[in-house]
């Protein structure tokens, strides 16, 4: 069980929103991670991408550390070691973001809100195969 | 040098969010995917969030002409469904569903010192990597 954080994650949802927003205000750029990571690996297509991107994937990396200095709270996080498990869900992760031209961010929090009908579709397949996927884990293999 | 700057606060503040809302915990994650179990619906609520400020502050954004530190906005305009996208958010929803990582709070996972992370990022970098050669250029 996770406890159900309406107000804290409505909040949290706010900021990130803000980020994405300042990332097109300053940058003229959509905030999709999947998008800023894959621009970072090589071959690079543009380098005077690169550094920005570098930079936004520092502060993501930096951020739970300056939230821990800042707020003397912990962070809950657990997640799964098991080396089958989590190797394969990145590389399927990976893949499909690649494929699938975006993730959570980029199609979600960015796409959405632009009322752009291939972020709509894509939000609801991957929701829809992440709950089926749980589903079979939890309640049919693991039931 | 003010894009580096403005990228780094940026991505402080997406990865602050993650942490507030509860995002950066795949268990969080996994329990709202597990809608006939132990569902916490939470993540509706970072997407509510995020999604109103976005669609407000994009209106606003986009009055101007160019960015501050660029000669133009980039903004995706395909507007076909193809077997790619419908593939690619298939399974990124599997692997999502099987390691409760998307890849910003991989991200941020990455100091939080799990020992999953080690193995699921680089796993991802190649995801992508590999995607790219299966994806021709359009």
């Amino acid at each position: 069980m996770t406890e159900f954080t309406p107000f804290s994650s409505l909040f949290g949802g706010a900021l990130i929103g803000l980020a994405a927003v300042l990332l097109m205000l300053f940058h003229g750029r959509i905030a999709g991670i999947s998008g800023i990571i894959s621009g970072i690996l090589p071959p690079w297509v543009n380098k005077d991408e690169l550094g920005w991107r570098i930079a936004f994937v520092i502060g993501l990396v930096l951020a739970p550390v300056f939230y821990q200095t800042l707020t003397g709270q912990s962070i809950k996080h657990v997640v799964s070691n098991d080396l089958g498990i989590m190797i394969s869900a990145g590389l399927i992760v990976g893949l499909g973001v690649g494929l699938g031209s975006g993730c959570t961010s980029g199609h979600g929090v960015c796409g959405i809100p632009r009322l752009s009908m291939r972020s709509i579709i894509a939000t609801i397949t991957f929701m829809s195969f992440g709950i089926m996927t749980v589903y079979i884990i939890r309640h049919v293999i693991g039931g | 040098m003010m894009k580096i700057v403005f990228g780094l606060l940026s991505g402080l503040l997406f990865g602050f969010g993650l942490v507030v809302s509860g995002m950066s915990n795949p268990a969080k994650v996994l329990n709202f995917l597990d809608v006939f179990g132990t569902f916490d619906p939470s993540l509706i609520f970072v997407m509510g969030g995020a999604i109103i400020v976005v669609f407000i502050g994009y209106k606003l954004v986009l009055k101007r002409n160019t960015p501050i530190f660029n000669d133009a906005f980039q903004i995706p305009t395909r507007k076909d469904i193809d077997k790619r996208l419908l593939l690619g958010a298939g399974l990124f929803g599997i692997g999502w569903g099987i390691g409760g990582f998307c890849p910003g709070p991989a991200v941020t996972a990455l100091l939080m010192g799990s020992e999953g992370i080690l193995y699921f990022f680089p796993s991802l970098l190649i995801g992508l990597w590999a995607s790219r050669v299966l994806k021709p250029k359009n």
